[in-house]
């Protein structure tokens, strides 16, 4: 499903530049529910907005579905990114002045597609995660399990071939942390790419396999055993 | 681009700050506001002093004779002369531009005498010798009867048209004035009809005392032979009489021996000189208007592209949401764009609808005073102008939004999810 070699990533800090990716090699495969772990500096979230098509990477290459990664135009990067990827932030970053469902439903708008079957789609997305009657409200009337909750269906919305989550569980407590995970590895067992870049070792233990960062490489590559979030609960 | 989404988007970002949006939209709104009132204003003013014109054919001259200045074939300088009626005619032939030439005579004046006579009741009138024709250059309404006519003329009827002002002071109250008859310097005319004078001028009420009897049953009854007293011509419409002074004057010249360059032995008033003067003086105040209204828009419109950036800058994060999750730069850019857009001709609207309201009540109550003495009458703005401040206001939301608009999408979504 995703394809990196030699990737490199450096950022230009005045006369300095930073070099923070030093050449990553890393394939994952469809279904896989991968942590990224790491020290901050590691350079993790660098290696997740290129994976987000957010940044590029200066050097090294990347295919998403068999697709090359290089070069795109701000409308195609648009394009691609709405189409093959799925965000969850640690901050949620829901739109402040919409509905939990206008929320969902705006990877949907941005695909063009109609209002009601939009509606409709999101609708079944919310359910998903079980906030159904909580349709019409505002994010700052919900609380955080279940704004990250509205945030994964918003990922999902797009039916994308891969979910990014970056320290989706950072502002949540334990125990909603653990929901969230549950919610992450269901989605997993339906067949869902996920990668989830965190610092905390218990939710690395909730994935399939757990990939180490250090200083812009891969110190460590381990297919663990998956510790069900539900069991913790 | 204009579809339900897009627009319950602009709506859902706008009333998301009421306060800031309403406080927004007061700039262009009271720009639009100041431009339309002050335009209405200056329209006002226009119409009031215009109407001490009193309607009347502004495209005019009034032209006299006065002394030779200069010898000439002969004869010396000093030398006074009289226009003949078939100066009139000569006017006409060689000069095809003007539209009417009134030969007129006149009994009276300033301070005049008594000159007219009915039963016990006398009066100093104003008394004119004239065609019908005058009643084009010098518009009053017929209140009763009829005006003089050609059959008046051909037949030197002794007939009289007065002004409502002799009507009060040789008649009493609700008695019959038509029929009657009034004695002018000892001549008995029949009174055909009265007549009330438009204008605003000082001599409002003096415009009222005046009396119009047929030119040729003037010159006959006292005795003026073929002589006119002056003239008033009008050119028709599309040549301006300023430029046909020179010719009309140049054939009364040469009719009497008069000098060609003797700039003094035909007297003239030009009115459409007078009017374009006063026409300038306008067309200043209106450019004024534009000046001040459009600076005062500008301010707002700054106002709205300031906020606007603010509203970027706040929203830094929701765009940079909006890229990851597919937003193109064009649909970002589209969305500040309309939002400005929509924000300055909405609140354009409101200042126009505002502007509207308080020229109306202005209307209203010019409408219960008497306007005919006032400098202000009617103030209004055509559709036109109403148009041109909408097109300003497109164009000037499409300039406020075009700054933060670009800043919008120079936001890279990586840095604007940095931002917490």
């Amino acid at each position: 499903m995703i394809k990196i070699s030699n990737l490199h990533k450096s950022y230009r800090m005045g006369a300095n530049s930073l070099h923070v990716l030093k050449g990553i090699d890393f394939n994952v495969e469809e279904g896989e529910l991968v942590s990224i772990m790491g020290s901050s500096g590691s350079g993790k979230s660098t290696l997740l907005n290129i994976l987000g098509m957010l940044d590029e990477a200066d050097e090294g290459s990347y295919f998403l579905d068999g697709v090359p990664i290089k070069n795109l135009s701000e409308k195609q990067g648009a394009k691609y990114r709405n189409k093959f990827l799925g965000f969850i932030f640690q901050s949620f970053n829901l739109i402040g002045y919409k509905s939990a469902l206008d929320n969902v439903a705006l990877p949907l708008y941005y695909q063009g597609i109609g209002r009601s079957e939009r509606i409709d789609r999101a609708m079944s997305y919310l359910e998903k995660v079980g906030l159904a009657q909580w349709a019409s409200h505002l994010p700052n009337e919900l609380s955080g399990g279940q704004k990250q909750r509205v945030a994964i269906a918003r990922a999902l919305a797009s039916d994308p071939k891969v979910l990014l989550a970056d320290e989706p569980t950072g502002a949540l407590d334990t125990t909603t942390s653990y929901e969230v995970m549950d919610l992450i590895q269901e989605i997993n067992d339906e067949g869902r790419t996920i990668l989830v870049v965190t610092h905390e070792h218990d939710i690395a233990q909730m994935t399939k396999r757990i990939v180490n960062l250090k200083d812009g490489l891969i110190i460590e590559d381990t297919v663990v055993s998956q510790v069900r979030a539900l069991s913790n609960v | 681009m204009f579809s339900r989404d897009r627009w319950s988007e602009i709506i859902e970002a706008l009333t998301s700050n009421w306060f800031r949006t309403i406080l927004t939209a007061f700039g262009v709104m009271w720009g639009i506001f100041i431009l339309v009132i002050l335009l209405a204003a200056g329209k006002g003013l226009e119409n009031g002093v215009k109407q001490g014109f009193g309607g009347m054919a502004t495209n005019s001259m009034f032209m006299w004779t006065q002394v030779a200045s200069k010898p000439y074939k002969g004869m010396p300088k000093g030398r006074r002369y009289s226009f003949e009626i078939e100066d009139v005619a000569a006017i006409k032939r060689q000069v095809p531009e003007l539209m009417i030439v009134s030969p007129r005579n006149q009994l009276g004046g300033f301070r005049g005498t008594n000159n007219v006579v009915r039963g016990l009741n006398t009066g100093a009138y104003n008394v004119y010798g004239d065609y019908p024709e005058i009643i084009q250059q010098e518009p009053m309404d017929i209140t009763s009867g009829r005006f003089i006519n050609y059959s008046d003329i051909d037949e030197k009827r002794k007939v009289a048209v007065i002004g409502g002002g002799v009507r009060s002071e040789l008649y009493d109250k609700g008695e019959e004035v038509l029929g009657t008859y009034i004695k002018i310097n000892g001549v008995n005319f029949m009174v055909i009809g009265t007549y009330k004078k438009k204008g605003n001028n000082g001599d409002a009420e003096e415009m009222q005392k005046q009396i119009f009897v047929p030119f040729t049953s003037f010159s006959q009854a006292f005795n003026r032979g073929n002589k006119v007293g002056w003239m008033a011509l009008t050119a028709r419409d599309g040549s301006s009489i300023t430029n046909l002074k020179e010719d009309i004057i140049d054939v009364v010249k040469s009719r009497h021996s008069i000098h060609p360059d003797d700039d003094r032995a035909v007297g003239n008033f030009d009115l459409f000189q007078e009017y374009s003067k006063v026409n300038g003086l306008f067309i200043a105040l209106k450019a004024v208007a534009y000046f001040v209204g459009v600076l005062v828009l500008l301010s707002g419109i700054i106002g709205i592209s300031n906020i606007m950036l603010i509203v970027v800058k706040e929203r830094t994060n929701e765009i940079g949401v909006r890229r990851a999750l597919g937003a193109t730069p064009w649909s970002i850019r589209g969305q500040i764009l309309m939002e400005s857009v929509f924000l300055t001709i909405v609140s354009g609207m409101a200042g126009i609808i505002l502007a509207t309201g308080v020229i109306y009540l202005v209307n209203f109550q010019l409408s219960q005073m008497d306007t005919s003495e006032m400098m202000f009458l009617n103030p209004s703005v055509n559709l036109g102008v109403v148009l041109i401040a909408l097109s300003i206001l497109i164009i000037s939301g499409i300039l406020a939004g075009l700054i933060p608009a670009q800043h919008a999408i120079k936001v890279k979504p990586v840095d604007a999810l940095r931002t917490e």
